[in-house]
Formats: C-alpha cells, structure tokens, sequence
C-alpha cells in the first residue's frame, strides 16, 4: 500500500528519525557542488498549489529536480481550479497522468487528507490550512539536531501566532514524540483554545515563554490578521511579543533562533535577531530542501 | 376502511395511558381504545401488534425537505418518505428555500404538494423576514391564514434585536410560534465546536457564547414583551441552563434538541469527517450530559431532526467548504430509544411526548394524541429489536447521516397517516 504524509500526526518518532536520518545525508548532497542523484529516475512529482508559495514551491521543486525526477508546478489561478473545478475532479486528472508523489498546498484543513484515497499518486502535505506542514516541522527539527545534537530534552519556544500555525500544530506533534519541551507564545487572541491538550505549556506572554529556551522560534505574523482585530497593530505586537537582543537573553546564552519565513523584519524578531549570530533561518531553507528530498525518497521506495 | 391494532402497548401521554390495549380506526379517525372491542364480522384489517409500542405518529417540528427549489438535495415526495420510514407522520418543514416562504402563495405551493405527493403531514413554517434577509417582517398573517404553524429565518439567526421583537409581537396576533436559530455571526465563524479537536485538527472553532448570547436576548426579548419564543436545536450547557432559568421565572419560551446533540460529540469530526458538520457544531461530553439532564427535568421539550439533506457533492470536499447539516428522519426515534430510553433518561413516554406530543401543543396542531376521535396517525415498533443503519439505503435524497453502522432499535414496522397503512411490516405501502 502507498504510503503519504500527511502530518506528523500520524507518524511514530522511530519514522520520524529515519526521515531526519535520510535527510542528513541528503543536505551533504545539497551543499555539493554536483547535486544530482538518480534516486527519482522516472518519477513523477506534481506541486499542486492553491495557495501561493514561493520558497515552500521551490524547495520541493529543487528536491524533485536534484533527485531526477520529472517535476511540474500547478498553481491555483490561471489553471482549471480558476474555471470552478472541484479539488476532487482536479486530483483524479492529475492522478490519470500518471503522477508518483503529488505535493500539495491548500488554504482548508484536510484538503490532503480528502484526497489521498483518491489517487494512486503518494500525498506531501506542503501546508493544509491552519492544521499541518510536516515538512516544515522535518526541517525545524533537521536543523535543531544539526545545532543541538539531539531533540529529546530540549526546551523549545514557539512565539507569535498560534491558532492560525500550521508550522506550530506539525512542530507539537513531532518535537513532543521526540521528547523535546514545546512551550507556546503568543497574544491571547491568536491563542486557540485547548492547545494545552497537545502536551505544551501555554503563555499569553513572551518572556516566560522562551525563559531557558534552546530553540526560539518566531512565527510569521499575517498582516490581514490586524484587518479582523485580532491585535491593534504590528508596532504594538513587536513591543510586547517581538523577539529583540534583550528578550533573547532570558533564553540559554547558546539558543538558535528559527523562522520558517517569510520574516516581518521588526515585528516577530528584530533585523539584529535576525541577522545575528544565533539565527539560523538560511540554514533552515537548506535543510528544507533535504528534508523534502528525503520525504518524496522515502514514499518512492515504499514509505518510512 | 377499518383498521384493528391489537394487543401493542399503546402510549398516549396527553391520555396518560401506557397499557396493553386495542385501538380501532374507523375513517381515518381514532374510534375506540380498549381492550377486545365487539368486533364479531366486521370487515377490517387486523394489526397484531404483541409486543410493540403503539405511539402517536412522530411529530418532528424542524425539517428542511428543500422543495422548492433545491430538488437536487431533496423534495417533499422523498423528504416525507424519509420521515414515514422513520415513523413521523407530520413535519414541519423551513422556509429557507428558493424562492424563500416569505409570502402565503409559496405556503399554499407546499401544501399542495405535500397533498399531491407526500407520505406525511407537512406544516410549512414562513420566514420571519422577507428573503431570510433579516430587515423587514414577511407577510406572516397571510402565511398563517394560509396554513403556516410558525416562523422561523433558520439557518439564519436574526440579528436585529428590534426585528425579533417585532416578531414576537406581531406573530401573537396570528398565535403563530417564532422559532429562533440562535447565532451571534460575530461569535459564530468557524467550522466545529471550539475547543482541543478543533485545535488539534486546525479547524476554526464557533464560540459556544454564539448560541447562547442570542438565545439569552431572545428569552429576554420574548419575557420583555410577553410574547413567546421557541429556541431551536440547542446543543450547549449554557443554553440549557438559560431556557431552564427563564422557564421558572415564567417566561413563555419552549425549546429543541436533535439526537445528534445527545448521540454524538465534537470528537465524530475527527479525520475531517464532513458528515459530523453542522450548525450548531457538535459539542463535548458535557454538553451532552447537560442536553439528557434537560431533557429529563422538562427543561427541552421537544426532540427534533434538523433534517438537512445535502448533495453528496456538498459534502464530499473540504472540511471547511462542507456544507452544515444531516438528514435525520429516518434515525431519531432509534436514536431517542437507543440514548434516552435504554439509558434510564426518559421512560418511553416521555420520550413520546418529546418527539409527537409537545411539538403539535406549540405548532397548536391537532397531533400527538391517541384519545378516540383523533386522527389517526400512529406509529409502531418493536423498541427491543435492533437494526442496523445502512446510510446508501435511506429514502431521503441525503445520504449525509454520520450514524451508518450505528445499531439502533425500534424501526418503525407500521406507520398508519390518517387511518391509512403507509408502512406495513416496515414496507412502503403507497
């Protein structure tokens, strides 16, 4: 049977590591000057993407590319999806044209999980609506272990807006099964309620949030979110919920600071955070391209 | 045409009879109760019902049967099959169709058909205000004298405080019920119960204070102006204690439950599954340990459906596109004997009363009573036999109904509309 991924909801921690292990060896592959593996000889990959993506498109395309695989991007407007096709007419398409590995973006939560039963093609989550974006939370751990050595016993800090994460929901459920300690952050009204049920500490502030931390990770703040008066506005987010050199001391004097970016330069982290010595967000995007190596081998060969 | 039901244990609440007894129907109508009329060779049909429940047929107050306009997802003819498959013998159907019952013609149009087609009594409520729009009054004395029992903008709640009153007010001229969907649309965005599940799934969460503010202001608008309110399918623990304080004040304010609010909780929306979406979502434990407690303690009087047939189109893609609703004809008597009567929450009469007799008192319809000279709508069942629900076999349009597999008990065997046999031996008949 094929096997998807859909979220790390549904991964055990041993799939989990033999992903990051894979992908370890993959980014050596990235940094080379010679990036090219035969691992998906004759493989298909479609991105299909209803939301627009740029860094998260290209990664998965590089990954395709770099591993030999036929790729092909659909993006949502000028396509058939504009013409008012269903999500379900669309996939079984692309499913006839004889795609492997079908990655996809949607704006609604289960939208992957309404279409993996429906084609033969092998499902990559790349973000469905605010519930997962496993592959994001892949590199976040990826470059963790690369800094830190190990994710059992870290004290991770994710800060900023919650409810709507994707990045947040995937990074819960993976860090947790690895044992690390996952503490929220953030504004009470971008705060979902019954997060706590997930296993991590809730504040409504950020220095208790990222005292001690390892890892700080901020999260991208949605300018539309100011429109529906979820907070005032982003100076006032910055000043009680931003990240700055200040801030950054209550966390351990060795932490990283993580983004999965697109950054707000002086909204979620100060431009000194940002390009300072402890953030590793470029490093992040490396280690995007790996982990989604690794995950699009992985199912060619049958799963995790 | 006579019709003898012989040896059932019949269950008539307004006659405060639960007995082992014989009812005879003579032209259409209920002519005698009692044990072994002298009947020697009269030409009849015998019923033997040994062993079942003889009850008033189901009166269920909250029905979407979509016609006009909708046909694809539903219509009168199969809307009503749906309900006499499931022992209901009169519905009350909503006005938000296309074109919207906001005037007496459209009323009229679905009495007709209802005549023409139906396999049950259909009681077209009308819309409080023309188009669903929620700004001014529809014509709702006109609708009343044309044969609207109540009105209703459901699936919309009406936002404007003043025009609810007026609603209240205007609607006691014509003794026709407002029945309320509560929703504060400010609170009320989402796509299932807040909470943990939602969270855990990325779902948006609809605030529990969405029914219960507007619920809250209408009993207090209704208590204002001494009108009366009938709150619908509430599904909240708040909401429950509301309409249970309101109620000890005085305040004329009646209410309604479906099964899904006591057979169910938000947790059957896990794996995105798009038939366990509704409006109001699906609650916790809680709330469905709080919806039992008032329906034991009189607090809701009534146990309804909701029915709400939808193409399998509208419901299989996204969560978050889904439309809200379930059909529910077909299983709410199983449901009601399988939650609330093996439960110990309501005794077999009580849940009769819920689901036939209060709903015809606040429709003030002729319904819900066995006493002789009644018409004779009857519903009967075996309520230890068990039955499974196979979802591709029900006879409304909708397949959308989260219970397949469930076993339920109580299929209704024989469903008698107005002295005629509809169902026989769990057969259509017509």
């Amino acid at each position: 049977m094929k096997q998807d991924l859909l979220g790390l909801k549904d991964l055990s921690a041993e799939q989990i590591m033999h992903i990051l292990d894979t992908a370890a060896t993959m980014k050596e592959l990235v940094k080379s000057p010679n990036k090219k593996t035969p691992h998906l000889q004759g493989k298909t990959v479609v991105n299909l993407f209803y939301e627009n993506s740029t860094r998260t498109r290209l990664s998965f395309e590089l990954a395709a590319k770099y591993m030999s695989a036929n790729a092909a991007n659909i993006s949502a407007s000028g396509s058939s999806v504009a013409k008012g096709e269903t999500l379900i007419d669309t996939a079984e398409t692309i499913n006839a044209m004889g795609t492997d590995i079908l990655v996809m973006r949607h704006s609604m939560s289960g939208a992957p999980h309404l279409l993996s039963p429906l084609v033969i093609a092998s499902v990559v989550n790349a973000g469905d609506g605010m519930n997962e974006h496993p592959t994001q939370a892949l590199l976040d751990m990826l470059t963790m272990i690369e800094h830190k050595g190990h994710i059992e016993g870290l004290k991770v800090a994710i800060v900023g807006d919650i409810y709507h994460s994707r990045v947040v929901r995937s990074n819960i459920y993976g860090l947790t099964k690895l044992g690390a300690e996952v503490t929220v952050g953030g504004p009470s009204t971008l705060m979902p309620m019954g997060i706590d049920k997930m296993g991590v500490k809730v504040f409504d502030n950020v220095h208790e949030a990222i005292v001690d931390a390892d890892v700080v990770m901020g999260l991208r703040i949605q300018l539309e979110r100011q429109k529906k008066g979820l907070f005032p506005s982003t100076r006032e987010y910055f000043r009680f919920f931003g990240i700055d050199e200040s801030r950054l001391r209550l966390a351990k004097p060795d932490a990283i600071v993580m983004h999965p970016g697109p950054v707000n330069r002086g909204v979620e982290l100060s431009t000194s955070v940002i390009d300072g010595s402890r953030s590793v967000i470029t490093d992040q995007v490396t280690s995007g391209v790996a982990v989604r190596m690794a995950v699009m081998y992985l199912l060619s060969r049958g799963g995790f | 045409m006579r019709i003898l039901i012989k040896n059932g244990r019949v269950i008539d609440p307004v006659n405060k009879l639960d007995t082992v007894t014989d009812i005879l129907i003579e032209d259409g109508m209920i002519s005698e109760v009692g044990v072994d009329p002298d009947l020697e060779g009269i030409d009849m049909e015998v019923i033997d019902a040994s062993g079942k429940c003889v009850v008033p047929g189901l009166v269920d107050m909250h029905v979407h049967l979509r016609e006009p306009g909708q046909e694809y997802k539903e219509d009168i003819e199969s809307g009503t099959m749906a309900a006499a498959f499931g022992g209901v013998t009169s519905v009350a159907c909503m006005p938000n169709t296309e074109p919207v019952v906001d005037n007496e013609s459209v009323v009229r149009y679905i009495k007709t058909r209802a005549a023409e087609a139906g396999y049950a009594n259909v009681f077209p409520i009308g819309a409080i205000s023309k188009g669903l729009e929620g700004n001014y009054l529809a014509e709702i004395g006109e609708m009343a004298f044309a044969g609207a029992v109540g009105i209703s903008d459901d699936g919309r709640p009406v936002v404007n405080s003043g025009l609810m009153r007026r609603a209240i007010e205007y609607s006691k001229m014509f003794d026709v019920i407002v029945i309320s969907h509560c929703e504060d649309p400010a609170l009320g965005e989402g796509d299932m119960n807040e909470g943990a599940v939602a969270t855990a799934m990325g779902l948006r969460g609809i605030s529990r204070a969405a029914e219960e503010v507007m619920a809250a202001r209408d009993i207090l608008v209704a208590e204002a102006v001494g009108g009366r309110v009938h709150i619908a399918h509430i599904s909240t623990r708040g909401t429950v204690e509301l309409v249970r304080e309101a109620k000890k004040r005085g305040v004329k304010v009646t209410c309604e439950t479906c099964p899904h609010y006591f057979a169910l909780t938000e947790e059957a929306c896990i794996g995105f599954n798009t038939n366990a979406k509704m409006n109001p979502p699906l609650r916790t434990a809680d709330d469905v340990e709080a919806i039992k407690e008032g329906l034991r303690d009189g607090t809701i009087d009534c146990i309804v459906t909701d029915h709400a047939p939808h193409h399998p189109d509208e419901k299989q893609c996204e969560f978050g596109l889904a439309k809200n609703g379930i059909v529910g004809l077909e299983t709410s008597l199983g449901l009601g004997i399988k939650c609330l009567v093996k439960e110990g929450v309501l005794t077999m009469s009580q849940l009769i009363e819920k689901m036939s007799v209060n709903p015809s008192k606040i429709l003030g319809i002729s319904r819900g009573n066995l006493g002789v000279g009644h018409c004779a709508d009857i519903t009967i069942f075996d309520p230890e036999k068990e039955w499974t629900v196979d979802i591709t076999k029900l006879h409304s349009k909708g397949k959308n109904s989260p219970y397949n597999g469930f076993n339920l008990y109580g299929k209704p065997e024989y469903v008698i509309l107005g002295g005629e046999i509809i169902i026989n031996q769990g057969e259509l008949m017509k």
